[in-house]
C-alpha cells in the first residue's frame, strides 16, 4: 500500500495553473529535505489475515509497541521537522486502545491526519470520536465486491460487511473517503464490481493496488501472481473508468511490477521522500526494509532526533540517490527516473539488495522472473498461506481463514 | 450524493474549503500549503488570498467587490480571473458550497 503513497499521488494538478506541486520542488537526494508525509505502524496487530500483508513476517509484538507518550512524542517531533502529514496505519490502527488520543494529539501539533483501515474494528462511536478529534480523511481496504472472496482472502467472516458499514459511516460524518483495493490472481474479476462499489460508497478516491511481492506475498506468490492477460484487462478497465469516472471518483493504479519493462520508483527513491516508523519504534525507509539483512535500523527510542536519523544514520545513506549503483543502473538513462527500483525487492529475488531490481528488463534476472511469474500464474495453485504471529497458516480444504 | 462535489462556480457562490482540504502556512518550508487526503498542494500568492476569503458566508461577488478596492483594479476582470480560479480548484476537489450539513 505504501508504495503508493510516495508516488503518482500528485499527478492532478498541473503546475502552470496556480497549484504547483509542492511534492515535485523538495526532497531531492541533493537536500535529503523532511518528507512532507510520514507513515506511523502503530501496530502489527490485526484481526485479518491477508496472505499479501504488507507487515513482515517478523512481526512486532504487542508488548514491543510504543506507549502513547512515546507515540505523542514522536507527532510532535514529526511536526516540529516539518512533516505535514501522517498516516496512522498497521497492522490494525484502531487495534490501538488509545488511537482517539493519537489522533487528538496530531491535530493538536497541526498534522494533517489519515487513517488507513481495515476498518473491521470499527463501530459508529469510534469513527465519529476519530473525526471529533480531528481526523482529516479515511482510508479502507476491501479484497473484493463480495463476501464469498472478501472474507476468504481476509481470512475473517464478515469482514466485507462490516467495511460496508464503516464506509457508509464514514460519509454520513462527512469525512473523505479513499476505497484501497488490492488486487492478484484470485480477485482481478471483480476489479470492474469493485470500481462501481466505490463509486456506490461515495468514495472520493479508488486505488488498484496490484500486490507488491514481498514478505508474505512473497510467500503467496504462486496463490496470487495474475496471469499477463488479466493484467492487460485490467489496465483496460481502469484506463475506460478513469475516464468515465472524472470528476467522481479519482483512481490510482499501482502496475504490477513482475509484467513491467522498467521497475517501479519505490518509495520515490530511497530515503529521498519518504519514512515510516514500525510499532516498536524503528525509523525505516519504507515498511518492508527490514527484511533486508545487515541493515541496522536505528530507533526514535535511541538518543537520535527523527531528522538526525532521517539525515545521517547509515540505514538511509546506504541507497539514497546514485552513487551505491551498479551497472546496468549506474550509466542508465533512467537511473533518477526510478533510482533503481525496489531494494527490497532486488535482496529478495537476487540475495543482495544492491542489485538492480530484477523488475527492470535490464537486469539480467529479469527474463527468469517474468517466466517464474508466468508459471505460477498458470499454476493455480490457490491455496493461502494466512498471514499471523505463528508465523502464518497454511489454508485448508473447506475450511479457509474466513 | 457524488455530485454534491461538482460545483458550478458563479458570483453567487459562497464557497469554502472542505473539512478534508487545509489550507496551512508551513513554517519549515515558509510556503502555503493546502492539505489534502494523501496530496499537498503549494497554492501561489494569489489563490492563497483568495482562499482565505473563502469562509463559505462571502459570495464570489463579494470577495470581488473586496480584491478590487484592494488593488484598485477593474471589478470585472477580477471576478472573472476568481472564478476562473476557484472554479480550477473546485474541478480538483479542494473547493465546496456552504449548504445545510447532511446527517
Amino acid at each position: 500500500m505504501s508504495d503508493i503513497l510516495a508516488d503518482g499521488k500528485t499527478s492532478g494538478a498541473a503546475p502552470s495553473d496556480g497549484l504547483a506541486i509542492l511534492e515535485s520542488q523538495r526532497s531531492t537526494a541533493e537536500t535529503f529535505g523532511i518528507p512532507l508525509a510520514v507513515l506511523a505502524e502503530l501496530t502489527h496487530r490485526c484481526p485479518l489475515q491477508c496472505p499479501y500483508c504488507s507487515n513482515p513476517i517478523e512481526l512486532d509484538r504487542g508488548g514491543t509497541e510504543l506507549t502513547t507518550e512515546e507515540w505523542k512524542k514522536v507527532l510532535s517531533e514529526l511536526a516540529e521537522i516539518g512533516v505535514l502529514q501522517i498516516h496512522f496505519s498497521g497492522g490494525e490502527p484502531t487495534a490501538r486502545k488509545d488511537l482517539v488520543e493519537l489522533v487528538q494529539h496530531a491535530t493538536d501539533v497541526g498534522l494533517y491526519s489519515n487513517l488507513i483501515t481495515s476498518a473491521v474494528l470499527l463501530t459508529k462511536e469510534k469513527l465519529s470520536a476519530l473525526a471529533d478529534a480531528g481526523l482529516c480523511h479515511v482510508q479502507i481496504s476491501f479484497q473484493g465486491n463480495e463476501p464469498m472472496v472478501a472474507d476468504r482472502v481476509a481470512g475473517l467472516k464478515n469482514a466485507h460487511e462490516k467495511k460496508l458499514e464503516a464506509a457508509k459511516w464514514t460519509r454520513e460524518l462527512d469525512l473523505p473517503l479513499t476505497v484501497n483495493a488490492v488486487m492478484h490472481r484470485q480477485n482481478l474479476h471483480q476489479l470492474s464490481d469493485i470500481i462501481q462499489m466505490a463509486v456506490d460508497l461515495d468514495a472520493d478516491r479508488l486505488e488498484v493496488a496490484n500486490v507488491q511481492y514481498y514478505g508474505w506475498a512473497l510467500k503467496n506468490r504462486a496463490a496470487l501472481m495474475p496471469t499477463i492477460e488479466q493484467i492487460d484487462e485490467t489496465s483496460r478497465i481502469v484506463e475506460e473508468a478513469a475516464v468515465r469516472l472524472k470528476g467522481i471518483l479519482a483512481i490510482d493504479y499501482v502496475v504490477p511490477d513482475y509484467y513491467a519493462l522498467r521497475p517501479k520508483k519505490c518509495m520515490g527513491g530511497w530515503g529521498r521522500q519518504f519514512f515510516n516508523i514500525s510499532p516498536a519504534g524503528k525509523v525505516l525507509p519504507c515498511h518492508a526494509a527490514e527484511s533486508i539483512t545487515g541493515l541496522e535500523f536505528e530507533s526514535v527510542r535511541s538518543n537520535h532526533s527523527i531528522a538526525w536519523i532521517w539525515q545521517n544514520s547509515e540505514a538511509f545513506n546506504r541507497y539514497r540517490g546514485t552513487g551505491w549503483m551498479p551497472e546496468p543502473c549506474k550509466s542508465c538513462e533512467f537511473r533518477e527516473v526510478d533510482f533503481g527500483g525496489c531494494r527490497c525487492q532486488a535482496f529478495a529475488l537476487t540475495g543482495d539488495a544492491g542489485n538492480t531490481d530484477p523488475a527492470c528488463t535490464l537486469s539480467p534476472m529479469h527474463e527468469q522472473i517474468f517466466r517464474q511469474a508466468e508459471r505460477e500464474a498458470a499454476a493455480h495453485e490457490d491455496r493461502f498461506l494466512y498471514r499471523n504471529f505463528a508465523g502464518g497458516t497454511l489454508e485448508t480444504d473447506g475450511e479457509h481463514g474466513a | 450524493m457524488a455530485t454534491s462535489r461538482n460545483i458550478s462556480v458563479s458570483e453567487a457562490s459562497r464557497p469554502k474549503l472542505p473539512r478534508h482540504a487545509r489550507l496551512k502556512f508551513d513554517e519549515t518550508r515558509q510556503v502555503w500549503v493546502i492539505l489534502a487526503p494523501e496530496r499537498v498542494l503549494a497554492p501561489d500568492e494569489i489563490a492563497v488570498e483568495v482562499l482565505q476569503l473563502c469562509d463559505g458566508v462571502r459570495s464570489v461577488g463579494d470577495m470581488a467587490d473586496q480584491l478590487a478596492a484592494k488593488y484598485a483594479a477593474p471589478r470585472e476582470a477580477i471576478l472573472t480571473d476568481v472564478i476562473g480560479m476557484l472554479q480550477d480548484l473546485a474541478d480538483k476537489g479542494f473547493l465546496t458550497e456552504a449548504r445545510e450539513k447532511t446527517p
